[in-house]
């Protein structure tokens, strides 16, 4: 495989890219989204489907679960942007092979 | 209780909502990934910089399927605490081999995937056996998710599965075809989250109905699995096996633990794959290893739903088709989520069954094109042609699996099945490749022919214990365990016994293709790690010690 040649180092626009579809993002929006639709729908639980779940509140509770895995999905994939680590991994490799013997 | 016939998914608007929501999601992304970052998704996937975060979450959620979550619930329920075994013996050692020894060896080798080493190892004929059978094990394969897509449809709305399985088909066809290689991706790593806020859960759940793991444990102890049900490995004395497993600890550790998982994780090309779009060795190295620690935790969500399955669903396992094992995890499923949670078991479900039935599809056609048309029948052609035939051969491909879902339809563990097919097409495989690595004399010929005396030795455990008779066995995964260990010992002897009676390849065209002949340039990706925590022996030797563990508290 080629892939020595097909390299291309990450742009401004595929940085942009990357962070967009990050999976971290995707992850958590649907996983927000699913979390609040569960807290809606556990709110509004009557008993019968309470004593379904064997008494445990699973819609609320799983609801909220999902909404805080997503919120943290969310601030992983901000607070490390995927453009960003590409980037930095090529400026490190470049200076590993630049000062390091081939 | 519900009727047999009746046993329906009690799904409302809301739960297809959320599976519509999921679709639409991974759909969406994947087609407008294609058409914005085409270069940059090419790019991660084959440009090497990925980091071990990401190729770990691939490597893993490629992995956990929904024909594990219903096999192993399946094995739950049929088996009890010793399905655990698949896990902590049957797939963590193997991992750790993969990241700490074949990691390196791919990366100092010249090849990228195991039909690929085969001819360059060996030579043609070789490359051609393994092509064939590894395409007809990838529609079987294919056969076994449409089955149980058909499963869980038939749950939903009643449909027949002979219907369930043909609907299953068009709408897998559709999914290939709008979403692409972009969408399958997404779908793969999202279905993994989806299941475990499924899995976990259901679990909790369960727990408490069950009254905690002590209720549970009694539950069992008064269930047809009995005390024995409770263990890993006590009662699996050679000669006196009361383990439900039906096999002794030397078909678990050896046949299990060894060949068949062994045989799985180092030649499955599709984990391979991911672990090789690492940014370099120690980052590929990680991958596996990474993998292993989610694999020992994860038999708490798929094994424990099995086991309170068993109590909970009066008649499971029995002669009822709607109560075969493989309808555990469901039908608990359906027993305790309300709406809402079960729109998102569901989707997870469907997911899970959309990606395995893609990526079968995918690997057949890439073999057919790429490792058996283009090599031998239509050679030279331009790229638009092998696309188009690659479009034709994913159709074909999906009509096969349609016929190959009727006869997994056959089981009522789908695991049962699933194992013995990689005892009759990964044992041999595996056998022949590990040889061929390690011993620079093995001949081509031997290749060639140690394959096909492997095969034909799981094949002939299999028939002669499912259908003739021959050979009786503690229980059907007894018999895939001595069935892979037939197939690497035959394997072995008359590779061994063709290579002193033919001529091996010189040794320079070895390059790149034994262990210590690894190519200098490639093999030098500097192999850096940053922290003291992802040394991959510690990450390795870390997760088999608990493992270990585990399976001692398990006992």
């Amino acid at each position: 495989m080629s892939s020595e040649q097909d390299e291309q180092t990450t742009g401004a626009r595929e940085a942009q890219a990357a962070n967009l579809f990050d999976l971290r993002r995707i992850i958590g929006g649907l996983f927000v989204l699913y979390g609040v639709v569960l807290v809606i729908v556990g709110l509004g639980d009557s008993d019968a489907e309470i004593e379904k779940a064997a008494g445990v509140h699973i819609n609320l509770w799983a609801g909220l679960g999902m909404l805080a895995m997503g919120l943290a999905f969310l601030a992983w994939g901000l607070l490390r942007p995927l453009g960003r680590q590409l980037q930095e991994e090529e400026r490190k490799r470049e200076e590993r092979s630049g000062s390091g013997a081939s | 209780m519900l009727a047999a016939s009746d046993v329906r998914l009690d799904t409302n608007a809301l739960d297809f909502a959320i599976l519509g929501v999921y679709f639409v999601t991974v759909l969406g992304v994947g087609f407008v990934a294609k058409r914005y970052v085409k270069t940059s998704l090419d790019y991660f996937l084959s440009g090497r910089t990925l980091p071990a975060w990401i190729t770990g979450l691939a490597f893993v959620s490629a992995n956990l399927g929904a024909t594990e979550i219903l096999g192993m619930g399946a094995n739950g329920a049929q088996y009890g605490v010793a399905t655990v075994n698949y896990y902590w013996i049957g797939a963590v050692p193997a991992m750790v081999f993969l990241g700490l020894v074949m990691m390196p060896f791919y990366y100092g080798a010249r090849v990228r995937s195991v039909p690929e080493y085969l001819l360059m190892r060996f030579d043609k004929r070789s490359h051609l056996f393994n092509s064939w059978t590894f395409a007809l094990a990838t529609v079987l394969i294919a056969g076994v998710n449409l089955f149980a897509l058909a499963l869980v449809l038939k749950l939903l709305l009643g449909w027949a599965i002979i219907v369930g399985i043909l609907v299953a088909a068009v709408v897998v066809l559709a999914y290939i075809t709008l979403g692409g290689l972009s969408s399958a991706i997404y779908n793969e790593v999202l279905q993994f989250f989806v299941i475990l806020a499924a899995l976990v859960p259901l679990t909790v759940v369960g727990l408490v109905d069950a009254g905690g793991w002590g209720g549970l444990q009694d539950h069992i102890r008064d269930s047809k699995l009995g005390e024995a049900g409770l263990h890993a490995l006590q009662g699996t004395n050679p000669g006196d096996v009361t383990n439900p497993i039906g096999a002794t600890w030397i078909g678990i550790v050896f046949g299990l633990g060894f060949i068949l998982s062994f045989g799985y994780w180092t030649t499955n090309f599709a984990e391979v794959q991911r672990a090789l779009s690492a940014r370099d060795l120690s980052a590929g190295q990680r991958t596996p290893l990474i993998g292993a620690y989610p694999k020992l935790l994860i038999p708490a969500v798929v094994v424990i739903p099995g086991m309170i399955a068993l109590w909970k669903i009066p008649g499971l396992g029995g002669g009822d088709e709607n109560l075969a094992y493989n309808n555990a995890i469901p039908l608990l499923m359906n027993e305790y989520l309300p709406n809402g949670m079960l729109g998102i078991a569901l989707t997870g479900l469907m997911a899970s069954f959309m990606a395995g039935v893609a990526a079968n599809v995918s690997a057949f056609n890439t073999v057919v094109t790429t490792d058996i048309i283009e090599p031998y029948i239509a050679k030279d052609r331009d790229d638009a042609f092998y696309i188009k035939v690659g479009r034709y051969v994913t159709v074909g491909g999906i009509v096969v699996a349609i016929g190959t879902a009727l006869i997994a339809s056959g089981y009522q563990n789908l695991m049962n099945y699933l194992q013995a097919l990689f005892s009759i097409f990964n044992a041999p495989l595996f056998a022949t490749f590990i040889i061929g690595m390690f011993w620079k004399r093995m001949s081509p010929a031997a290749g060639l022919w140690g394959l096909v005396a492997g095969t034909a030795a799981a094949l002939v455990t299999y028939v002669g214990y499912k259908w003739l008779d021959w050979f009786t066995f503690g229980s059907d995964l007894d018999e895939s365990f001595w069935g892979a260990g037939a197939a690497f010992v035959v394997d072995a002897i008359v590779t061994v016994a063709v290579t002193l009676f033919t001529k091996p390849k010189p040794v320079e065209e070895l390059q790149g293709l034994v262990w210590g002949m690894a190519n200098e340039e490639d093999a030098s990706t500097v192999a850096v790690h940053d922290q003291w925590w992802e040394s991959p022996k510690l990450l390795g030797f870390g997760a088999i010690a608990i493992g270990l563990v585990l399976t001692v508290v398990f006992w």
